[in-house]
């Protein structure tokens, strides 16, 4: 019998794969959202695999904050136009221009929040009644908490003390008028397991997930890339270092590690002996013990 | 642990098994003890999570690192210091990962640890070795079997208040013993450790020479899971078809889906539900290569030799070995909203890939859970509550019964208003 065995990672391949066809076959307007980082990278390979040899049979959808690695962008274009699919941008910086949201004051101004109106304006325009999200369960408390299929009401809200029970492989997507779903087919993956995915199926990746020199600035413990978006404190300054991104958001929150990583190999290796969570290098989760539960509840991804 | 010294293997890491179990214990019996000490020895916990959580002990006033606040991560579950709702923990060893989905002891305790177990291929019960087997025990141990969880482990916790005692140990194994010739557990293991100190949980315990068995830690990674999955009745339900009218796939008609039961290879003369056509398997396709056998729970893409009305909720089988076939149900059905089943009332209820509507037309007797008597007087299902009942559904359905097939035995109730998921049914 133990030849009808499927190792971990093919499992929660399938699992996935299972969950986006249900999506596919649920919901009328779904969208993947695409940040450009290492989860959403895995999460269109899954999509691939789902409907092969079909095409993908949804749209990406990119929430721009204006505060990009110039990197991601270009990794993002050229992935587009190798799958052939359609991406949406929805840019926070005309959410700003058209008066839906506010920049953040202060020397660190930070579009993470503003990133939620933006998201709930191109959800409500383009009529998607299904968002895939890259996010997984071990990545954060609150996350912890998400359903597979997460629902949100009207306003995009999640519910966290009132979700729907989730049992064996059967989802629930049935929803009123203007409410929507928020999809997390790697809620069972860990980093690791990501990681581990990605050197096993051979994804490219942004190349500043890997070791390169770059100009950055010491803030709050973390080091940040410098940037025309970061206006220097008293007493920080500009420092040149071998580092690479663990994680990649937004230019203004997302912390560099030291690192000599070159290869997916070293990168595996590093994230084995890790001592801290990837979001450890994230200043957006480190504004408050429940900033991540906030921000869901208001819609945040 | 051995974790600490080794090497970490990508080789062993890309090898590694999947055990998702289910914990179920009240408050005081020491679960997120157990747990805190796999995660931590584990080294499942990192640096910045135990900053993060010392920190919440301390402004929450307790003496102690509170390990639930690794997880318990809602603002409402630290304020009133309870775990609302399941919660999903990841670690691994050498041998395998492990899914835990950790059910809180109190509130909507049978919904959660319903959900919980679901999904579990283990289900661990702990019991205080000082108060021994309490009602609580028997609870959880009920709705591991009722959600047929193949192997259940009985952890005896505390045995260091009891002095480490054998005859403790062994008092409590016969009471179980006893209590569980009504369940359908075939493998039930028993385990003195002290979660707390450490004794038999990933370290053999110095404390109790005259226990042989194995660890916990050692027992979850080696409990043989492989048979688990059904491998004989073969079950496919369509999930999507699959055209992508291309130059290069002109004609490709493919059937997406997850296998939910046995093997299809290539050449098998297969039978469409609810159509009655039988064809063959052409191919068995997936973006890294066509397959020469699937299995569950693969997600692939099917061919046929024959072109022949399927679409979702449609399920390809064996001539030789079909499903029940029919809109008349039996089953057991865990209640998981506080608007109590209506007799009579209609619902949404989803199988497989298949949606339909059913209408409740009998709650045949409840079942209490503390002492697994039928209850026929009271029928009336609540939050929380198990009974079994009898459906019609809109539409034939195409399954088995829930001991013979999780994934085909298995329905949820939704309700039509509010569009919740109200219950929780498995087929008789």
């Amino acid at each position: 019998m133990y030849k009808y065995h499927l190792s971990h990672l093919s499992q929660l391949e399938n699992e996935a794969i299972f969950i986006m066809r249900e999506v596919a076959a649920q919901f009328e307007k779904p969208v993947l959202l695409f940040s450009g980082g290492k989860d959403s990278i895995v999460m269109v390979r899954l999509a691939q695999k789902a409907f092969w040899p079909a095409k993908i049979p949804f749209p990406l959808m990119h929430i721009d904050t204006g505060h990009n690695f110039e990197e991601t962008i270009e990794f993002r274009d050229n992935l587009v136009k190798e799958l052939g699919v359609e991406l949406i941008v929805a840019s926070v910086q005309e959410s700003i221009d058209t008066g839906r949201a506010v920049e953040e004051k202060g020397p660190n101004p930070s579009r993470n929040m503003l990133q939620t109106i933006t998201l709930l304006d191109a959800i409500a325009k383009y009529k998607f009644d299904a968002a895939f999200g890259g996010g997984r369960r071990d990545e954060e408390k609150a996350r912890a908490k998400e359903r597979f299929f997460s629902h949100r009401d009207e306003f995009g809200q999640w519910d966290p003390k009132n979700q729907r029970p989730e049992l064996w492989n059967l989802f629930n997507g049935k929803k009123h008028i203007g409410e929507q779903f928020r999809i997390f087919p790697l809620s069972n993956w860990t980093e690791m397991d990501v990681w581990q995915y990605i050197a096993t199926e051979n994804i490219p990746i942004p190349n500043i997930y890997y070791t390169h020199m770059r100009d950055v600035v010491k803030r709050d413990g973390v080091y940040l890339a410098q940037s025309p978006f970061i206006t220097l404190l008293d007493g920080e300054q500009v420092e040149k270092k071998q580092v690479r991104f663990r994680t990649i958001g937004d230019m203004t929150c997302t912390g560099a590690v030291v690192s000599n990583a070159t290869k997916i190999e070293d990168i595996i290796l590093e994230v084995a002996a890790a001592r801290e969570t990837e979001r450890g290098t994230r200043a957006d989760d480190k504004r408050s013990e429940a900033a991540m539960e906030d921000r869901k509840k208001e819609g945040y991804f | 642990m051995h974790n600490n010294e080794r090497e970490f293997s990508t080789e062993e890491y890309l090898n590694m098994d999947l055990l998702r179990f289910t914990t179920a214990g009240s408050v005081d019996d020491g679960k997120s003890t157990l747990i805190g000490r796999l995660l931590h020895d584990t080294k499942s916990i990192f640096e910045d999570q135990l900053d993060a959580v010392e920190k919440a002990s301390k402004k929450m006033g307790d003496h102690q690192v509170n390990l639930a606040l690794l997880t318990d991560g809602l603002r409402a579950e630290r304020e009133q210091g309870i775990t609302i709702d399941v919660a999903y923990r990841y670690f691994a060893t050498p041998k395998r990962k492990f899914i835990i989905a950790d059910t809180p002891g109190h509130i909507q305790y049978t919904r959660n640890m319903v959900t919980g177990a679901s999904t579990a291929n283990l289900a661990i019960v702990l019991v205080d070795a000082r108060h021994g087997v309490v009602e609580q025990t028997c609870r959880h141990a009920f709705i591991a079997s009722l959600l047929q969880i193949k192997h259940l482990v009985i952890c005896v916790n505390k045995m260091d208040l009891v002095d480490y005692k054998e005859e403790v140990f062994t008092e409590i194994k016969a009471d179980f013993d006893d209590f569980s010739s009504k369940l359908e557990i075939q493998d039930i293991r028993y385990i003195p450790i002290s979660a707390l100190k450490g004794d038999n949980v990933v370290d053999k315990s110095v404390n109790m020479p005259w226990y042989n068995g194995p660890t916990f830690l050692y027992t979850l990674e080696n409990v043989h899971i492989a048979s688990d999955h059904n491998f004989v009745d073969c079950r496919f339900p369509v999930q999507r078809v699959i055209r992508p009218q291309s130059d290069e796939f002109h004609d490709f008609r493919g059937y997406a889906g997850r296998i939910e039961g046995g093997i299809f290879k290539p050449g098998d003369e297969v039978l469409a539900l609810p159509s009655g056509f039988t064809s063959k398997i052409k191919s068995i396709e997936t973006m890294d290569g066509k397959l020469d056998e699937a299995f569950s729970p693969m997600s692939v893409v099917m061919t046929l030799e024959d072109e022949i009305d399927i679409s979702r909720g449609d399920m390809i089988v064996k001539p030789n070995n079909q499903p029940e076939i029919g809109q008349d149900i039996e089953l057991m059905i865990c209640w998981l909203n506080p608007k109590k089943m209506i007799p009579g009332g209609k619902y949404g209820i989803r199988h497989t890939t298949q949606e339909a509507k059913c209408i409740v037309k009998d709650i045949r007797y409840k079942v209490d859970i503390n002492t697994l008597h039928k209850i026929e007087d009271d029928l009336s299902l609540g939050l929380n509550e198990i009974g079994r009942i009898h459906i019609r559904t809109t539409k034939p359905f195409f399954y088995d019964s829930y001991k013979k097939n999780r994934g085909t035995g298995s329905i949820i109730l939704i309700d039509e208003n509010t569009n919740e998921t109200v219950g929780a049914g498995m087929i008789i």
